[in-house]
């Protein structure tokens, strides 16, 4: 059964989706979904355990041997996010039932969570397949079904954002489809150890070049690098709480996932050096972590000022890729998995307030810290984690990313990480500042506590958070192995002019 | 000359892929921009099938006396992303229809008014 | 529609011409071009006729929504559990040639069974979505 793992946590959630939509209304769709999620985070955790232990897991679907047939192929790297992804949808899920209850139609419950789970099984897949074309066909089960989560919100401006945010996705996506067809017709395979041996001979032909630029910017969409961004800040803003927690945590990391994938397993190193692939991600993570936290700071409306957030972390983990050392890759990865702890924590807290209140504009939210003291005391932690204070999550991300540019001695990098920081004080301090020291307004005397189904995913989110603080084993001693897996080597003769 | 006739395929695909895409762009009303969405994806599909052509290869059906085949592997990649475009269409459509009946309108300028005037 | 006999008529009889061929690409798929995806639309389409010429209601009573919505589910589990249970007669997931008595014989039972579980989701889901479109303006 142990080399069927990996295959299970797709098609466990695959199969168990349809069965949810037709189940009857009421609790059971969610005791299903809650089951499944279970199962997929104990299946991911003891998959990574199995990777450390005894290497690579490659699984050929329906015994077609790669590079014919589709292969599953798991490393530290995919193991690593398939964690992520499996156990952020466990924490979601007992989370979910009273978010959900409260802000989605009744009738709709059944198909949101079979939407949920669709979701859960594309980005599973696209972090289980070693096959190119694969990856495409998961991102838009994954997509397609976010777009109509996203849609559930309560208010019309979900519709709008989920269009936006379709348009551009499935634009992400074909950009992607054309690149790796270009790649397929000089190639003639899809797999993805395949590609890798034949491509650096192949290097040198204008057709790979474009199908690279092709795939490169159809994955920059899907995860929101600056200044393809866009769709975001408006889909995490009016999407139910659940999803925007799930999303948020997950959606962006798994287009990661494949960026590095596709940077570092599928194209040859000299390949990267010789077009400006590294410098383009190291500006656009600097342009990211000034402007969207600036941006940031300008909100009146929490979720959005969380969403733009996102966007400039998303920046620290391109600047992480951009450095291309493997101190950089460890960065971005570690940051990978705490960012998804922080900013899930963050927005369930928030999805909190909403459940008490209705409503998460800061002008509504005055004084709520004190009538909600648990899910106060979570904002703080999980914003300190979010600057990057000793002692949480956020500051070992911080931490090797700055060891990473001072490596290469790349000082605006280090001049820009710790500005962004500075601006994170700024806006998570003008959150707190609202939700504490702001007289408490008439509406919200009566406001009691968020119920306790609310309240302990969310603390097992922030006690993670403090834990992955303090305990590094975890995370970077899989990041360093991930970052071995995909085999940088210290580019220190980049000639880029960022890095000089 | 030759070199334009001789890839009149990848013109045709080159020519529709800029129709769809500034089609996206450039259009207010959110049903054009799915049609020009769908033209875009149908150039990509234009776009695998000539790849996986075969120079005098046969449709990939086993027939009796028939040596060279085209590659039929683009031909069922295709297959499933046009079941990805329908899926796409349709959910574009389906919140197209929910937008018009909670603005009132699928213009996309409007659309924004409404929602910055509030 | 009382009024278009010609519509009627030729509706009446190509409908079931429709569903035949539908069912040709479907069983023919092993062999030739097609499967399930392409006749799960032809056979939607013959059902679309139907509701365009007779009426939203008539075709509602001929396929029930709900039934439909249980239909799609039904074909996808149809097709992932064929390989569930390929993983128990001990191969990995949708190798078919466990099926049966043969390699051979297995491959195209197992063909067969995926491609069924595709025709019903793709006939349920095309019919769904024409549903939900043309039954949006009705009281």
């Amino acid at each position: 059964m142990g080399n069927h793992i990996s295959l299970l946590l797709v098609v466990i959630p695959l199969i168990a989706a349809p069965i949810v939509a037709v189940l009857p209304r009421g609790r059971l769709p969610w005791l299903a979904t809650l089951i499944i999620t279970f199962i997929c985070a104990v299946l991911a955790s003891s998959q990574l355990w199995m990777v450390l232990n005894d290497g690579v897991i490659s699984y050929e679907l329906g015994g077609w041997a790669p590079p014919w047939g589709i292969e599953y192929r798991i490393d530290a790297v995919n193991a690593l996010v398939a964690l992520i992804v499996a156990a952020i949808a466990a924490i979601t899920l007992p989370y979910a039932l009273l978010s959900a209850e409260k802000e989605i139609p009744q009738q709709q419950i059944p198909l949101f969570y079979s939407a949920f789970l669709l979701c859960l099984t594309g980005l599973l897949g696209i972090t289980q397949t070693g096959d190119l074309f694969n990856v495409f066909v998961f991102l838009e089960i994954s997509s397609l079904s976010s777009y109509a989560l996203i849609s559930l919100g309560r208010n019309r401006q979900a519709l709008t954002s989920a269009y936006q945010y379709l348009i551009m996705g499935t634009i992400g996506a074909t950009f992607f489809l054309i690149g790796v067809g270009l790649i397929y017709s000089q190639t003639g395979t899809l797999n993805m150890q395949d590609l890798a041996k034949l491509l650096p001979e192949l290097a040198h032909l204008k057709t790979v070049h474009t199908g690279f630029a092709f795939i490169m910017i159809g994955i920059a969409l899907k995860l929101a690098m600056y200044p393809l961004h866009l769709w975001l800040p408006n889909a995490y803003t009016y999407a139910p709480s659940v999803v925007t927690v799930f999303l948020a945590a997950t959606a962006t990391k798994v287009a990661i996932y494949i960026m590095l994938r596709v940077l570092f397993t599928i194209f040859p190193n000299d390949f990267l050096l010789a077009t400006p692939t590294y410098d383009i991600f190291i500006l656009s993570g600097m342009a990211a972590i000034i402007i969207a936290s600036i941006y940031a700071i300008y909100q009146s409306n929490i979720k959005k000022l969380l969403a733009y957030s996102s966007v400039a972390q998303i920046g620290y983990i391109a600047l992480g890729i951009g450095f291309a050392s493997s101190k950089g890759i460890t960065a971005a990865l570690v940051h990978l998995f705490n960012h998804a702890l922080m900013k899930a924590a963050l927005f369930m807290a928030v999805g909190a307030i909403i459940y008490r209140i209705g409503s998460c504009n800061m002008k509504n939210i005055n004084g709520l810290g004190k009538q909600m003291p648990w899910t106060f005391g979570a904002i703080v932690i999980a914003g300190l984690s979010l600057i990057g204070i000793p002692g949480t999550a956020g500051f070992i991300s911080k931490w090797y990313l700055v060891t990473a540019a001072l490596e290469q001695q790349a000082w605006i990098s280090v001049a820009v990480i710790l500005f962004g920081s500075l601006l994170a004080v700024i806006y998570i301090g003008k959150l707190i500042e609202a939700l504490y020291f702001k007289p408490v307004t008439d509406s919200n005397q009566s406001v009691q506590e968020a119920p306790l189904l609310l309240l302990v995913p969310l603390w097992v989110l922030v006690c993670a958070n403090i834990y992955f603080g303090l305990d590094t084993s975890l995370t970077v001693g899989v990041a360093e192995k991930a970052a071995d897996v995909l085999g940088v080597i210290n580019t220190s003769s980049i000639s880029g002019v960022m890095n000089k | 000359m030759d070199f334009f006739i001789s890839h009149y395929n990848y013109w045709i695909v080159i020519f529709l892929m800029m129709v769809g895409l500034y089609t996206v762009i450039n259009r207010g009303n959110l049903i054009k921009k799915i049609i020009g969405l769908n033209i875009f994806q149908v150039s990509v599909f234009f776009l695998y099938i000539s790849i996986g052509t075969v120079k005098e290869g046969a449709a990939p059906i086993i027939t009796e006396g028939v040596k060279l085949y085209s590659n039929p592997l683009p031909h069922v990649l295709i297959l499933t992303a046009i079941v990805v475009g329908v899926a796409t269409t349709a959910l574009g459509l389906a919140l197209v229809v929910r937008i018009k009946e909670s603005y009132g309108t699928i213009e996309e300028d409007e659309i924004h008014e409404m929602d910055h005037s509030l | 529609m009382k009024r278009n006999p010609i519509l009627r008529i030729v509706a009446k009889f190509l409908i079931p011409l429709i569903i035949l061929f539908a069912l040709y690409v479907q069983f023919h798929g092993d062999f030739g071009p097609g499967g399930g995806f392409q006749a799960g639309v032809i056979f939607s389409a013959a059902l679309i006729l139907y509701a365009l010429v007779f009426g939203l209601d008539a075709a509602e009573k001929i396929i029930p929504p709900h039934i439909l919505r249980i239909l799609a589910s039904a074909g996808v589990v149809l097709y992932a559990s064929v390989g569930v249970v390929s993983l128990f007669l001990g191969a990995n997931y949708l190798d078919y040639s466990v099926l049966g008595s043969t390699q051979i014989k297995g491959q195209h039972l197992g063909i067969l069974l995926v491609e069924l579980g595709v025709g019903m989701t793709v006939t349920a889901v095309m019919l769904i979505i024409f549903f939900a479109f043309a039954g949006r303006g009705r009281p």
